[in-house]
């Protein structure tokens, strides 16, 4: 790890000035994805910014009975929140399907969504990789690309975004707030992540110069029928080969609504409106489940070692929708999967 | 005798120091004006140094050397071979050369007077490569295999016809096995500080096996073994990889002696997947003949294995092919696959847990075509002596163990038609295999000191990387000398203490444990000795032959009072500690009557959910005849354990190598996956009780290595059982079952 | 050059100042400049759990938080905990179970179990295991851990009432 300035300013209003006035400069919360870059050289920054003390830590009911999550509320007291557990239990799911309490315990919201990819050539600068530095190439397309993407991939990158928490994000429609030199402004979720293209070394819409401040959800929380389903190479502490998150608003045996966004397979949280639209007023069967599945997956495209993906996606988004459908969403805790 | 120290559950006598954070690992031993040592290793897999730019580096701030092979001391390399050393080909001379000869190889070390400062020089040292495409898996066309050389397991054996016998039997099975490359992945990453004092150079390391990293040092700097101490109370895990003296070690001891300082020197994680050995990918092809009633006509297996274009590293892939069944036409081959790669080595159950997965899986493909119950196919087959080697066995208890194992886990009720039987949508498969490994037995020595409280200090070289072994030597020692264990204090992992062998091959409690024993029985001989000679003892004039020892007070034979004890004689002797060492090793004759081997049966449910392609395991029991057990308590851990490690390996562990450079991608804890506590189900295990006269003088068999073996098959046969399909490759995963 | 930062936290109870570069991370700073070594370092990257110790009373990954970060705050290591007796009966079980073999991940086992017990007394065994997933073992198979946990829940609600 490079040496580097510390600072730890008090105001949100003069963390965006000290982020402003360094561009190598990177805010630092929970650290636990930054540090372990920065521990393998992935991230050299010249200056640390602490803003694990800035007053973004409570969570709040909105106006118009949605949620307000501040930056820097832990993931574990976020999925322990009751507001959270009662009326957003996909958002409580997803979280505690993720790493390991040690690190839920620092990292925060933000963090969160600020992860960068797990990519094996990402994390080893004795390789090429485009997204580290621009221009050098993939190493992973003709590499061991087991865990890539297979949708939303480009020629220079097939790296996929790791987080559990921005899936259920993602398909509850929250929103993002942050605060940059020129005041705040807010971004819908899908907004936020990117597609690799040919800027894959950048993972997200948010400016250098701007800090995430909150994350809003919408009153709807599907509380009643939703699942988050990992599938890993084991039960516990893994990435994901495969995530969904699934959120049904049920009349009666139909689907009124459905949201689902999957995690493991894209450079961002994957999210097909045309599949929840083409549930909506459907019955909640496996038949409707598949053909949603394959709306989803329509363009997906595999690699030497990750095509089986494309199939096992298919097959969780139907599993998963199924649980939320019966109102029996999955475990994080027993991980046997129903 | 009433203590029993041996057979009981004590607790071990290690735990206080661990829960409390006390015990001291080798990275713990910091020094006086210690610095700190990084090693930078290669990023090309194969080709030669075309140049190092030190100068920039050696400016940083904090760097007092940058050591490569321009500037490194040119060193002895003196012929070694460690028990634990292959036998053909010549160690990496690390730093002696311009060849680069797999990923990772070491080519620089950086000393600096922090960690920090040693690591920021390591990234920056500009190092350029002739670089060529190493030759990294088994199937390219381009691996040439060769016969190994030498080595216990090495040689090709044949009895019978057995290919003829193949090409006649009414009912056969052929099948190919890939199992992936392991690394060990203990917890603790490979440290050694080195310090020299004028020609004497002390390294506290982590190290299985203490005298050997000692001879090995010596042999590299050309000095004498007796100038070179090597100490390690604590083994933070170990598998086999801890059981050489790898490169980082010489580095440690070179930096140190070019600085003048104590040099500290750990291994990051990712180093640890490259010069720390690993469990060699293996491909195997076995096939099988039987008559319609499953009697075995012909069994052929071949094997081969991972090496370094170095040196030639043989483990036991083939070896209980020989002596598992009754076979009247038996053919094993082994070759080795050297590639640019650094060598493998020992890795937990090395070679039987490869070879009896394949195996143990055709068996059970065999009992499917036969409608046999694979239990009743292995009673069918079971020899009543080790027919490859015509010596009856010293004791082998695999009927008893599945017996045993059968009963604990309900075997009855299964349902033999594979996809048959489920727990709602999941499929459910009960699988089953055995194990076996050798009782390994090498020359030890243990010194004992009576001290005039009447408590006794023990000391071995020895080592303990988690078993046990300062536990169950206590135990030994105890019950010998009729003490109280807290009366009796074990001391290891120094190298000027007696030596022992390689803390591996589950050869510890056979080989340390009968020292021990020997050198109590030498000191209670020595202080009787006195007892008699002393005029002021009540026992002045016996003659020897007339007293003996009873609960730990040497008495007249025949006369039921109680005589002097160990504190009263001592002290009566003057109050110095009395002290004896004494080796032991094994019969040569008994070696050559009998086949020695410890086994087991493995019993394993798995569920695999046929929409997701998901294994999981859901319970396992293990049956195990390994002779006396020790110390239930600490050998039922050590087999769940075990377990587990043929869990991951069934299930997980593959290390994964980029076929472009030799880099292992997934060098980082977080992507070699090894089962974590939600993985595990309830486990049992369960000792049949077993008593061998030959095997040593404790009757102990091991039990390391014997408990990983054959969970890996099982769970392989209980996917097939579940879903009617065949993996044949090592781990199952889900791209493996998205089609059941 | 980058100037050292003065920080000033509380480590097992006792308030410690000192002078730290940036980049140190706190189980660097404990081991190395403290002697704390009952916290242990398996892999440097936040994965195996064998560096956790407690920051302000919650556990985390000692290597993926800067010493720094823990200025003013209170830190809790294997050592401290144990002195306390705040882990008394997670030790005895852990002794009494041979939840333990190779002992390195030990203290950070007890730690985190230590935690799980704070959060939810009486936990079923999965929840143990899903709690527990956090930290590697390679030696005892977890099993052990597991009972171990089981007991001491037990014998700190046969305490409490």
């Amino acid at each position: 790890m490079i040496n580097f300035q510390y600072a730890r300013p008090n105001e949100v209003a003069d963390a965006v000035r000290q982020i402003a006035a360094d561009p190598r400069a990177r805010f630092i919360a929970g650290g636990t994805n930054l540090l372990d870059l920065m521990k393998s050289d992935v991230e050299q920054p010249s200056r640390l910014i602490d803003i694990s003390r800035l007053p973004l830590k409570s969570v709040e009911e909105t106006p118009d009975g949605g949620l307000r999550i501040g930056a820097l509320v832990p993931n574990t007291d976020l999925a322990y929140h009751p507001l959270v557990e009662s009326r957003y239990p996909l958002l409580a799911s997803a979280i505690m399907a993720g790493a390991s309490q040690q690190l839920r315990n620092m990292a925060s919201t933000g963090g969160n969504l600020m992860q960068r990819t797990r990519c094996y050539y990402f994390y080893d600068i004795a390789t090429p990789c485009n997204k580290r530095e621009p221009g050098s190439g993939c190493s992973a397309i003709e590499g061991l690309n087991r865990m890539h993407a297979i949708l939303g991939t480009s020629e220079s990158c097939i790296a996929v975004y790791p987080s559990d928490m921005s899936i259920a994000l993602a398909a509850l429609e929250a929103t993002v707030r942050v605060m940059g030199p020129g005041g705040e402004r807010t971004m819908a979720f899908a907004d936020f992540h990117r597609l690799p293209g040919d800027t894959p070394e950048r993972d997200n819409n948010l400016e250098p110069n701007e800090i995430i401040t909150a994350i809003e959800l919408p009153p709807q929380g599907f509380a009643k029928n939703h699942s988050y389903l990992k599938i890993r190479d084991r039960l516990s502490y893994a990435f994901a080969l495969v995530s969904v998150a699934a959120a049904l608003e049920m009349d009666g045996e139909a689907v009124k609504e459905a949201r689902l966004a999957l995690g493991g397979v894209a450079h961002k949280p994957w999210r097909v409106e045309a599949a929840e639209a083409a549930l909506a007023g459907q019955p909640a069967n496996e038949a409707s489940f598949a053909k949603a599945a394959d709306i989803v997956l329509s363009g997906a495209k595999g690699f030497e070692h990750n095509a089986f993906k494309i199939d096992l996606a298919r097959r969780a988004i139907i599993r998963t929708l199924t649980q939320a459908a019966n109102g029996t969403p999955q475990s994080q805790s027993s991980k046997k999967i129903r | 005798m009433t203590m029993q120290a041996i057979g009981k559950p004590h607790s071990r006598v290690d735990g206080r120091a661990k829960v409390t954070g006390g015990a001291r690992y080798a990275a713990e031993f910091n020094q006086p004006d210690q610095l700190y040592a990084v090693v930078v290793g290669s990023t090309v897999g194969l080709g030669r140094i075309l140049r190092i730019d030190a100068g920039a580096v050696a400016q940083m701030p904090g760097v007092r050397a940058v050591i490569s092979h321009l500037n490194a001391p040119r060193l002895a390399y003196q012929p070694h071979k460690g028990g634990t050393d292959p036998a053909n080909g010549e160690r990496l001379h690390v730093l002696q050369d311009d060849q680069v000869r797999f990923y990772g190889q070491p080519v620089a070390v950086i000393v600096a007077d922090s960690l920090d400062h040693a690591e920021r020089a390591a990234a920056a040292l500009a190092v350029s490569y002739a670089g060529e495409t190493p030759v990294v898996d088994p199937l390219d066309a381009k691996v040439q295999p060769v016969a190994p050389q030498a080595g216990r397991a090495g040689a090709d054996r044949s009895r019978g016809d057995a290919d003829a016998a193949f090409a006649a039997a009414p009912v056969t099975v052929e099948a190919s096995f890939d199992m992936a490359r392991e690394n060990h992945t203990p917890m603790e990453p490979h440290a050694t500080i080195a310090a020299w004092s004028g020609d004497r150079l002390t390294l506290w390391s982590k190290s299985q096996f203490v005298v050997n990293e000692q001879a090995e040092i010596a042999a590299i700097f050309g000095m004498p073994a007796a100038n070179v101490q090597v100490i390690c109370p604590f083994v933070g895990g170990g598998f086999g990889t801890s059981l050489r003296t790898w490169p980082h070690v010489t580095l440690a001891a070179i930096a140190a002696r070019q600085v003048g300082r104590p040099v500290k020197l750990v291994l990051t994680r990712r180093q640890m997947f490259h010069t720390t050995g690993h469990r060699p990918r293996t491909l195997q092809r076995v096939a099988l003949g039987a008559t319609t009633d499953g009697r075995l006509t012909s069994l052929i297996h071949e094997g081969s294995g991972e090496t370094s274009r170095y040196e030639q590293f043989v483990e036991a892939l083939t070896s209980t092919s020989g002596f598992m069944y009754s076979c009247p036409n038996v053919r094993t081959r082994y070759r080795l696959l050297p590639m640019d790669t650094g060598t493998p080595t020992f890795m937990r159950g090395p070679g039987e847990a490869s070879g009896m997965y394949a195996v143990e899986s055709a068996i059970d493909e065999l009992s499917y075509k036969l409608g046999i119950d694979p239990v009743e196919l292995r009673r069918r087959n079971e020899p009543a002596i080790d027919e490859a080697e015509k010596l009856p066995f010293s004791s082998r208890s695999l009927m008893q163990c599945y017996a045993l194992g059968a009963e604990r886990f309900g075997w009855a009720s299964r349902d033999p038609r594979p996809r048959a039987m489920r727990d709602g949508r999941l499929l459910i498969g009960w699988g089953v295999a055995s194990a076996s490994y050798p009782c390994f037995f090498s020359p030890a020595s243990a010194r004992v000191r009576l001290l005039a409280d009447g408590s006794a200090e023990v000391e071995a070289a020895s080592s303990d990387m988690g078993p046990g072994t300062y536990t169950s030597m206590t135990q030994v020692a105890a019950e010998t000398l009729s003490l109280p264990l807290d009366k009796v204090r074990f001391s290891l992992g120094r190298s000027d203490f007696p030596a022992t062998p390689s803390h591996g091959g589950s050869q510890t409690m056979s080989s340390v444990g009968s020292a021990v024993r020997a050198a109590c029985l030498a000191v209670q001989a020595e202080l009787a000795k006195r007892a008699v000679a002393d005029r002021r003892s009540q026992l002045f004039g016996a003659s020897i032959d007339s007293v003996e020892w009873r609960e730990g007070r040497l008495s007249r034979k025949g006369d039921a009072a109680a005589g002097p004890s160990y504190s009263e004689l001592v002290t009566g002797a003057g109050g110095s500690p009395v002290e004896a060492g004494a080796s032991a090793a094994r019969d040569a004759a008994i070696a050559k009557q009998y086949s020695m081997h410890a086994f087991g049966a493995v019993f394993v449910e798995v569920s695999v959910d046929p929409d997701l392609g998901l294994v999981r395991l859901r319970r396992a029991v293990g049956a195990y005849g390994a002779g006396r057990i020790v110390n239930p308590k600490l050998a039922t851990s050590q087999c769940i354990g075990g377990m587990v490690g043929g869990l991951g390996m069934a299930l997980m562990e593959r290390t994964a190598l980029d076929p472009r450079d030799g880099r292992p991608v997934n060098a980082h804890m977080g992507d070699y996956l090894v089962p974590v506590n939600l993985d595990v189900p309830h486990l049992e295990a369960h000792f049949v009780e077993e008593q061998d006269p030959h095997v040593n003088p404790l009757g102990v068999k091991g039990l390391g290595e014997v408990a990983l073996v054959g969970m890996a098959p099982a769970i392989a046969n209980a996917v097939f059982h579940a879903t009617g399909k065949r993996v044949r490759e090592l781990p199952i995963r889900i791209e493996n079952l998205l089609d059941v | 050059m980058i100037a050292p930062t003065p920080i000033t936290l509380t480590v097992n109870g006792e308030t410690v100042a000192a002078q730290v570069e940036p980049r140190i991370h706190l189980t660097d700073f404990l081991r190395e400049n403290l002697g704390l070594t009952g916290t242990h370092i398996g892999c440097e990257h936040g994965v195996c759990g064998a560096c956790t110790v407690r920051l302000d009373g919650e556990i985390v990954r000692g290597c993926l938080v800067l010493a720094v970060q823990a200025d003013g705050k209170s830190v809790e290591t294997i050592e401290g905990l144990s002195d306390s007796g705040a882990l008394d009966e997670l030790q005895a079980a852990f002794r009494d179970r041979n939840a333990l073999q190779c002992g390195y991940c030990t203290p950070a086992m007890l730690l985190t179990a230590h935690e799980l017990l704070a959060r939810n007394p009486t936990p079923d065994r999965a929840t143990i295991r899903e709690h527990l997933s956090g930290n590697y073992c390679r030696c005892t198979g977890y099993q052990a851990i597991i009972d171990a946990v089981e007991i001491a829940a037990r014998a700190r609600a046969g305490a409490k009432s």
